[in-house]
C-alpha cells in the first residue's frame, strides 16, 4: 500500500508572494526521505503541498503537479479529503484530540466519513496501530484515559498510531521531534526506521544528524535571501549529501557553516 | 549590634502592591456583600407573603398556588426561546467562524453584536406591532394540523399575543448572546487540532465535530445558560407582547404569565401584602436563575478531565 510521489514544476504562492519555486522531485515507495534546509526555506510549506494541507493557510495556492502513483493530487475534481486520507501527516507539536480517550484518538480517522467498524475490528486495529507505533505496552492498561495525559513523546507516537490506523500510502512528518526530549526523539527515530517497511515516509527536520540517521535520501532546500522563493538545491542519497555533495551550498550547510 | 540587612530594603514598591491587593480584595468582598444584601432584602420583604393567611393573598389559596402558574409560564417562555435560539445561534456562530469568507465574517459579526444593543422595550414593541400579527396565520395552521396536541389547542388568539410569540421574541433577544459568545469560543479552537482532523481526511464538518465542538463544549453551555438567564429575567418584551391570563397548556392562545412580567405590570400599584407577594415572586425568580447557573457549572465541571483545557 506504500506509494510513490512524483512532483514536477511545483510552485507555491502565498497571495502574490512565491514561497517555493520550481520543485521537481521523485520520492520512491517504501523509503524515508528527509527535507533539510535553513528556516524559512519553504521545506515545511512544500511538505504541506504533498497532501494539500497548505490549503488550510489562507491565500496559499499551488501550480504544478504532484502525482501519487501517477494520479495528480491537483486535478480538478480531486477532493482534498480523499488526498489526505491516503497521505497522512504528523505535526511538529503532538496534537492528540484532548477530549478523546487514547483508544478514540487511534480510531478518530477510521471513523470518519460515516465508516462503521465493528467492536472487535476496532480493538484489533487499536492494538496493531499502537504496536506499530511502539506505544502499546505503555498504554494498554489505560486506553480509556485521555490522550492528553501522556508525555510529549507518547503523545507524538499516539499521533503516529492515529495516522497509521487510516492505512495511508504516504506519511508526512513536519519536524516531528522538535518538541521532544532526546529519549523520545530516539523512540520516534526507531519507529521511522520500522515504518519504511510499510510506508513511504517524508520527514522535514532541522536536525541534520537526524536526517543522516533516519533517511535514505535527502533533499536540501535553500533561499537566496529574504523575499526570494525557496528552491530545491540538491536531492540525492543521504550518504552522498552528507559526504560528497555536488553543490557548494549543500556542503556549507551540512558541514555547519551556515543555517 | 547586628541588624539584618534584608529587613530594610527599598520599600517603595510595597505601597503600590498593598494598595492594589486591598482594592482587589475589597472588590471581591463587595460583590459577595451585594449578593447577600439582595438575597436578604428579598427574603425579609417577602416574608409576610409566606406567613400571611392564604385567603389574603391573590387567588386566595396561598402563595404556592399563586406562584406556581407563573413559574411554569416563566420556564416555558425561556425554554421556547432557548430551543429556538440555540441551534440558530450556534449555526450562525459556526458560519462566521469557520465557513464564511473573511470579508463577510467580520461585518456579519458586527450585525449580530448590534442585535444585542437593541433595548428590550424596542423588541417588545416590535413583537407587539409586527411579529404577533404576522404569526397569526401560522398559529391557525398549527392549530388546524396539530390541534390535537394540547400545546397547539384553540381557539387561536386573533392578536397573536401569545406565549409562543413571547418565546420567539425572547429567542431573537438571546440569539446575539449565544452567537457572539460561542463565536468567540469557536475562533479560539486550537488550529493544532483542526489540522490534526483535516490531516486524517476529515471533511470540514467532521473537523468541526472532532476538534471545534469538543473544545467549545463548556463555552457553548455557558453561552446557552447566559441566554437562559436573560430569557428568564426578561421583563419588558414579555410584558408588552403577552396577553396575560391564567396558566393554560396552549401556547397559541391568550394566557399564561411570567414572573418578571407579573412583577413589572403589578408593581406600580402594589402595597402592603401584595407588595410582599411580588417580592416573594422575585425571590423565586432569583432562586431559579441561581439554580440554572449552578447546574451549568456542574455540567461543565463533570467533563473537566476530558476538557480542552488540559
Amino acid at each position: 500500500m506504500s506509494k510513490r510521489i512524483d512532483v514536477s514544476d511545483l510552485n507555491v504562492y502565498y497571495g502574490n508572494f512565491r514561497a517555493v519555486a520550481d520543485v521537481n522531485i521523485e520520492i520512491g515507495a517504501k523509503s524515508v526521505t528527509a527535507f533539510i534546509g535553513p528556516s524559512g526555506c519553504g521545506k515545511s510549506t512544500f511538505l504541506r503541498t504533498l497532501n494539500r494541507m497548505h490549503e488550510v493557510i489562507p491565500g496559499a495556492t499551488v501550480e504544478g503537479q504532484v502525482l501519487l502513483d501517477g494520479d495528480n493530487l491537483y486535478d480538478p475534481g480531486v477532493d482534498p479529503v480523499t488526498v489526505r486520507s491516503q497521505i497522512g501527516m504528523v505535526f511538529q507539536r503532538p496534537n492528540p484530540f484532548p477530549t478523546m480517550s487514547i483508544r478514540d484518538n487511534v480510531l478518530a480517522g477510521v471513523k470518519l466519513n460515516a465508516r462503521k467498524i465493528s467492536r472487535s475490528d476496532a480493538d484489533d486495529l487499536v492494538e496493531s496501530s499502537l504496536r506499530a507505533s511502539n506505544l502499546w505496552n505503555e498504554v494498554k492498561d489505560r486506553l480509556d484515559k485521555p490522550g492528553s495525559g501522556l508525555s510529549g513523546g507518547q503523545q507524538q507516537r499516539l499521533c503516529i498510531a492515529r495516522t497509521i490506523a487510516v492505512k495511508p500510502g504516504v506519511i508526512l512528518m513536519d519536524e516531528p521531534c522538535s518538541a521532544l526530549d532526546p529519549i523520545s526523539t530516539l523512540a520516534i527515530e526507531d519507529l521511522i526506521n520500522e515504518m519504511k517497511n510499510d510506508y513511504t515516509v517524508v520527514i522535514v527536520t532541522h536536525n541534520m544528524q537526524q536526517a543522516a540517521r533516519v533517511s535514505d535520501k535527502t533533499a536540501f532546500f535553500n533561499i537566496a535571501g529574504t523575499g526570494k522563493p525557496g528552491k530545491l538545491i540538491e536531492y540525492d542519497d543521504t550518504a552522498t549529501i552528507f559526504s560528497n555533495p555536488s553543490v557548494k551550498a549543500t556542503e556549507d550547510y551540512v558541514s555547519g557553516r551556515f543555517g | 549590634m547586628t541588624t539584618n540587612a534584608l529587613t530594610s530594603g527599598p520599600g517603595s514598591g510595597r505601597t503600590g502592591d498593598r494598595v492594589f491587593s486591598t482594592a482587589a480584595r475589597s472588590a471581591g468582598i463587595l460583590i459577595l456583600l451585594t449578593l447577600f444584601a439582595v438575597a436578604l432584602f428579598l427574603f425579609v420583604q417577602a416574608l409576610p407573603a409566606f406567613t400571611a393567611d392564604p385567603a389574603d393573598l391573590s387567588g386566595g389559596q396561598g402563595f404556592f398556588s399563586y406562584i406556581w402558574p407563573i413559574v411554569i409560564g416563566t420556564v416555558i417562555a425561556a425554554a421556547i426561546a432557548i430551543v429556538l435560539a440555540t441551534p440558530v445561534g450556534l449555526g450562525v456562530a459556526l458560519f462566521i467562524s469557520h465557513y464564511a469568507p473573511r470579508k463577510l465574517a467580520a461585518p456579519l459579526g458586527y450585525v449580530i453584536d448590534l442585535l444585542a444593543a437593541i433595548p428590550s422595550v424596542i423588541y417588545g414593541i416590535w413583537g407587539y406591532l409586527v411579529l404577533a400579527p404576522v404569526l397569526v396565520p401560522g398559529y391557525e395552521w398549527l392549530n388546524q394540523h396539530l390541534g390535537f396536541l394540547p400545546v397547539f389547542g384553540g381557539p387561536v388568539s386573533q392578536t397573536g399575543k401569545t406565549m409562543l410569540t413571547a418565546g420567539v421574541v425572547l429567542a431573537v433577544m438571546v440569539l446575539p448572546i449565544i452567537t457572539s459568545l460561542s463565536r468567540e469560543i469557536f475562533l479560539q479552537a486550537p488550529g493544532l487540532h483542526e489540522e490534526a482532523a483535516l490531516a486524517l481526511g476529515a471533511t470540514r464538518w467532521e473537523m468541526i465535530r472532532m476538534s471545534v465542538l469538543p473544545f467549545a463544549r463548556a463555552g457553548i453551555i455557558s453561552a446557552v445558560m447566559l441566554g437562559l438567564g436573560r430569557a428568564l429575567g426578561e421583563t419588558m418584551a414579555v410584558a408588552l407582547v403577552l396577553s396575560t391570563g391564567t396558566l393554560i397548556p396552549s401556547l397559541i392562545k391568550s394566557g399564561n404569565q411570567t414572573i418578571a412580567a407579573e412583577i413589572a405590570l403589578n408593581f406600580p400599584e402594589a402595597f402592603g401584602l401584595r407588595m410582599s407577594e411580588l417580592i416573594a415572586a422575585g425571590l423565586v425568580l432569583f432562586v431559579i436563575t441561581l439554580a440554572v447557573n449552578m447546574i451549568a457549572r456542574w455540567i461543565i465541571s463533570r467533563h473537566q478531565q476530558f476538557s480542552g483545557a488540559n
